[in-house]
């Protein structure tokens, strides 16, 4: 390799290291201020290193609030709803992508166009719908519009959905198959990667709802992880150690999940590492 | 596959779950919001038609041109930059060298810290002894009141959701993968260098996504609640008052439901407006249509 080419490698490597480092290091901070002893939080100048792990900070952080009850909430709410919107939006995104209608493209327009409409526009009347169905203070509201299908989600499935040439649904209908089954048995196998990314999506937006729990939710015991974190921020703005710790727990999942599904999101190449 | 007869109604049935949540979930309560925006409403008592009396109410009330304004102001700094940020690691993934994954998974997890979490760990740094003013003071620099000091309040906030770019960047990537590489040679052999090869090649081949990505971040920037709400609460002196804190405590504190539906449609409007005209604009100089 010439010598102009290493100096230029060393330095797009050297930029790389860099931006990591700086983009990283909110994470880094967070976690190693949540170990500090209390005393040493305080010190200015901050210490980049703890001088001790103190793990007894998290254990009481998560029990100066019922932030295990609060943990199960988010589980079970953010569960359902992923649940949800991979079955609703790859049956709609299948109606869309394999069949020719009446009306299809102004449906796929219309579909289109209402991720413009922001939550301010929804929220007052949702509340007042869901208060009238008596949904306020129950998980309803945060999981049934996921079994409807979420448009984003549905344009991704469809965009895949239109690349599969037509010979499957032919040969099954030949075999009696009905397209519920087509669907079901030869499609959604073949849209794994694509369900799997809607599904780790919806997951890191449904875990951090902070809105929909502020709005729907009143009683303290079905708060979910943000909500209790936010409440226990203005409860006690002194201790910045308990509320870091809470928010290092509650970046666990998402991390965890994005780790086992990177490849989903990030393409191929993240696995593999591209050729030098 | 196009269905004849009786099986004409199955596609229908497929995509029946999102036609029942968009009345459900998105046609009736706008339009319900819409009609309430004529109301005096409030959620207890009386309510009253007032026509475009909330519309015109608006244009009186002070708070909202600071809402608006701070809005606008966030919009107008957090979008350029978060283009410029995501762009730059883009192009930086886009080289061919070995340990790319490594980097590619390092620049996107910044965008799974979000919402209460984020608010929390940057209110941290950004604290008068914070780590920040640790830095800036290492630097040589005068300590900054992040959070306190209504002056660089707005900043505090562009700081902290600048660095979640990552579903930006990968829409950019996967532009710059498919410029043909030949361009590049051709412009590269007629002596064109990196600077201009960026403003006569790249950017117009990936025009595209520059409009997706910007009006896509533009729509969030304009929601942005979660993260002022746990940062600054609105503040210092409201000068991180945004506008969607306007519309929420509008109708949940204030209890005003009339008014709130009317600000929020004057909100969809500015945003419908701006996304058009952006559009229209960068017909101009993308290589594509959009």
């Amino acid at each position: 390799m010439p010598a102009r080419k290493i100096a230029r490698r060393t330095g797009l490597y050297a930029t790389l290291t860099t931006v990591a480092i700086v983009l990283l290091f909110p994470f880094y901070w967070a976690f190693i201020s949540s170990l500090k002893p209390k005393a040493e939080q305080a010190q200015y100048p901050p210490t980049f290193w703890p001088s001790e792990f103190e793990w007894s900070n998290y254990v009481y952080a998560w029990n100066s609030q019922p932030f295990s009850q609060y943990f199960v909430n988010s589980v079970f709410v953010t569960t359902m709803a992923v649940i949800g919107v991979t079955l609703s939006s790859s049956l709609i995104a299948y109606g869309l992508a394999r069949f020719e209608f009446k009306g299809k493209r102004a449906i796929f327009v219309l579909l289109l166009a209402t991720m413009i409409i922001p939550w301010d526009v929804l929220v007052v009347p949702l509340y007042m719908q869901y208060s009238y169905l008596g949904w306020i203070d129950t998980y309803l509201p945060l999981i049934v519009p996921s079994f409807f299908g979420i448009p984003f989600y549905i344009y991704l499935l469809t965009q895949f959905l239109r690349t599969i040439p037509r010979d499957f649904e032919e040969a099954a209908l030949i075999d009696g198959a009905n397209h519920f089954q087509i669907y079901w048995t030869i499609f959604m196998p073949m849209m794994r990667p694509q369900l799997v990314l809607t599904a780790i999506l919806h997951m890191l937006v449904v875990w951090n709802d902070f809105l929909g729990p502020l709005v729907f939710l009143n009683d303290p015991n079905k708060f979910t992880l943000p909500i209790g974190l936010s409440f226990f921020k203005s409860s006690q703005l002194i201790d910045t150690t308990s509320m870091l710790a809470i928010s290092v727990v509650m970046l666990l999942p998402p991390l965890i999940v994005f780790f086992l599904g990177q490849r989903y999101i990030l393409g191929n190449e993240a696995q593999s590492g591209v050729k030098g | 596959m196009r269905l004849k007869g009786r099986h004409k109604i199955i596609p229908y049935l497929f995509i029946l779950p999102w036609i029942v949540g968009f009345i459900g979930f998105t046609a009736f309560p706008a339009g319900f919001s819409l009609f309430m925006s004529a109301f005096d409403w409030s959620i207890v008592g009386e309510r009253e038609f007032v026509g475009l009396g909330n519309y015109t109410r608006m244009f009186e009330d002070e708070v909202f041109y600071l809402a608006m304004a701070n809005t606008a102001k966030y919009a107008a700094l957090l979008v350029p930059l978060g283009l410029a940020l995501s762009l730059a690691l883009a192009m930086l993934l886009s080289k061919n060298v070995r340990g790319m994954g490594f980097f590619k998974t390092a620049f996107y997890v910044p965008t799974l810290l979000t919402g209460v979490a984020l608010a929390i760990v940057w209110g941290w740094i950004l604290s008068d002894r914070g780590v920040l003013n640790f830095f800036v003071d290492a630097l040589g620099g005068p300590q900054i009141r992040w959070l306190t000091d209504p002056g660089v309040a707005l900043w505090a906030v562009v700081l902290t959701t600048f660095f979640g770019q990552g579903a930006q960047m990968l829409i950019f990537l996967s532009a710059l993968k498919n410029v043909p590489s030949e361009l590049y040679e051709a412009a590269t052999i007629d002596g064109a260098g990196a600077g201009r090869r960026f403003v006569t090649i790249t950017l117009p081949m990936i025009g595209p996504a520059i409009v997706f990505n910007t009006i896509i971040s533009l729509i969030a920037a304009f929601q942005q609640i979660t993260v002022v709400l746990n940062l600054t609460g609105g503040g210092p002196d409201k000068a991180t008052y945004f506008y969607s804190l306007f519309v929420y405590q509008n109708a949940f504190v204030r209890g005003n439901l009339g008014y709130a539906a009317a600000n929020a449609w004057v909100m969809l409007v500015a945003v419908l407006a701006l996304t058009l005209l952006f559009i229209k604009l960068s017909r101009r100089w993308s290589y594509y249509e959009v």
